[in-house]
């Protein structure tokens, strides 16, 4: 990397910490990543010098807010290789941006009796918006299945994609099963059959290189927060022939080109789609996260994540009564890895690492289909981020053993 | 702090109930029920109610959950089983003000085993596993048409 792992680490204070007096250990980055000094000062410099509404001004400090806010989309652009700034439009994050897809192409395409195919490891907002969207329109919500590793089948992929397919919605990276789903040779499948391809990049786009021409997905949708930016702005990228083709979701400020009493027209996009004032500081600070994510290099990003798992799931694995979902190669798997202690909830294991100072996720992780499909109720998640080190890593397999010896020997 | 202060959360009587729950099961007949849910950790609960001559005659759990949201369970079944119901709701408020955690002088004694949980007070995070059963038999007993929400799902979020 350009910066040592020290030097990241120095770059987030929030890391320097004693939780329950042991040294905080942060494993929850599917969640939501920390922040960098670079992201919190870039929104602290545009409250401080810019704040100014975007796009209806003509005194400097709008100008400047306008600017910085358009310089931000440049860079989401860049980050994703969009062909251009018209087709990256800035959202609430991955929720907002997959209800919108379903709520108006969607909402537009769908009839009765067209299919929409999904898979049992998506998260639920990649579910629920196409199995509301199915049930509006009497559409068929189709499930591709799992192999036994916890890999998309592709072959039962291309039974369930036929030609009555309007829609392919699947997660790029699972937030449970870590793995990393084939978005470009779904996206050809897709095409084939005449359906668009959407791809759920929450998990993706914090982690690896993302090239959207290269995938030739039509949407992607991403959330700022699980990539060190701020909570509250996400993307969605579309291909600009479709979302001039797509009806706006809401109305208001921002969007309109004319308005009369009767009638309106649109701005042309991206602003078609964002009506009233967007998240502009949100906005800002994507776009310093962004930088401060290129500057290390995602392949680099993506390099030590691999490296993390390499050295850790052989532990995870090693570990008696410890059951590791998805797969079990590491060079399949990302830094998302969910497990359970056999006979102990994942609550109860989740509150005995926080005792260690170990941050880990616990629950169903919003994908209860997927948990119905693994027979269980619930696991615990550990997700590795680009500041977290072999000792976080050791001090997380330590940190199960010892809870398990607790409660395996009784206590008072 | 590492685990040792997990004593406090997990006391051996708290282990005992969940390994080997009380009141597990179901009931031939029942006359309130419903089932809940932790949408946060997908815990759920079944709760089947027997109430004769305004007493508690019987009562049975089961569901899927923590060490903390079973053993709560078994407990709360231990303490209300023979009791009307109106001294059950009462059941269920002490309990909710123990693991809140901020009256030291509560006296807890109608709770019996149940009083060991007030150690999750000082786990804000477990307090909704604990908290699962209580509601459920409070919701079970109180609904409007007096059986109870049967079949309904009912969600909350206190976390």
């Amino acid at each position: 990397m350009v910066k040592s792992l020290n030097q990241i680490r120095n770059d987030f204070p929030i890391l320097d910490q004693k939780v329950n007096d042991e040294d905080l250990v942060y494993l929850d980055n599917a969640a939501t990543t920390q922040k960098p000094r670079a992201v919190v000062e870039a929104l602290a410099h545009y409250y401080y010098t810019d704040n100014a509404n975007v796009h209806r001004g003509v005194h400097t400090l709008a100008e400047r807010a306008t600017a910085d806010f358009e310089a931000a989309r440049e860079k989401v652009r860049a980050f994703i290789n969009a062909r251009s700034t018209t087709e990256v439009l800035f959202t609430r994050g991955t929720t907002t941006s997959l209800n919108w897809i379903a709520a108006s192409y969607g909402e537009k395409v769908i009839g009765a009796g067209d299919e929409i195919v999904i898979s049992y490891m998506e998260h639920h907002s990649n579910l629920v918006p196409w199995q509301q969207l199915a049930l509006r329109k009497k559409a068929t919500l189709k499930y591709i299945k799992m192999t036994a590793d916890g890999h998309l089948d592709m072959t039962d992929a291309a039974e369930q994609i036929t030609d009555k397919t309007k829609i392919v919605a699947i997660a790029q990276v699972s937030n449970v099963l870590g793995v990393v789903n084939p978005i470009k040779a779904l996206a050809k499948l897709a095409h084939e059959h005449g359906a668009i391809m959407v791809a759920d990049g929450a998990q993706s786009l914090p982690n690896m290189p993302v090239d959207v021409q290269e995938l030739d997905c039509d949407f992607l949708a991403f959330s700022g927060h699980k990539m060190l930016g701020p909570t509250g702005i996400g993307v969605l990228y579309g291909k600009e022939a479709i979302l001039n083709e797509m009806p706006p979701i809401e109305f208001g400020g921002e969007m309109i080109d004319f308005v009369d009493l009767f009638q309106s027209s649109w701005k042309e996009l991206p602003w078609k789609f964002e009506a009233g004032t967007p998240d502009i500081s949100g906005a800002i600070g994507l776009g310093a996260a962004i930088d401060y994510l290129s500057a290390i290099g995602m392949a680099n990003v993506q390099a030590h994540e691999q490296e993390l798992v390499n050295y850790v799931l052989p532990k995870l694995l090693a570990i008696d009564d410890l059951t590791v979902y998805g797969p079990h190669d590491p060079a399949q798997h990302t830094g998302v890895i969910a497990f359970n202690l056999n006979g102990l909830h994942p609550h109860d294991l989740a509150t005995g690492l926080d005792m260690e100072g170990v941050a880990v996720r616990a629950g169903h992780h919003c994908a209860q289909p997927l948990m119905k499909y693994l027979k269980v109720p619930a696991t615990a998640r550990a997700s590795f981020y680009l500041y977290n080190t072999k000792a976080d890593a050791d001090r997380l397999v330590d940190a199960i053993v010892a809870t398990k010896e607790f409660f395996k020997h009784g206590t008072v | 702090m590492a685990l040792s202060s997990l004593d406090n959360l997990y006391r051996q009587v708290i282990l005992d109930h969940s390994a080997h729950p009380h009141h597990h099961g179901h009931l031939q007949q029942v006359t309130n029920e419903i089932e809940m849910r932790n949408p946060t950790c997908g815990d759920v609960i079944q709760l089947e109610v027997a109430v004769f001559n305004d007493k508690i005659n019987d009562i049975a759990f089961s569901g899927d959950g923590c060490t903390i949201s079973q053993a709560s369970a078994s407990m709360m079944t231990d303490a209300v089983i023979g009791n009307t119901p109106a001294q059950a709701e009462e059941m269920v408020q002490v309990f909710s003000k123990m693991i809140i955690g901020d009256q030291p002088n509560l006296d807890t004694k109608i709770l019996e085993d149940a009083s060991v949980l007030n150690g999750v007070a000082k786990f804000p995070a477990r307090i909704k596993c604990a908290a699962l059963a209580w509601k459920a038999l409070n919701n079970a007993l109180t609904s409007n048409d007096g059986k109870g929400k049967a079949g309904q799902i009912v969600e909350h979020h206190d976390n």
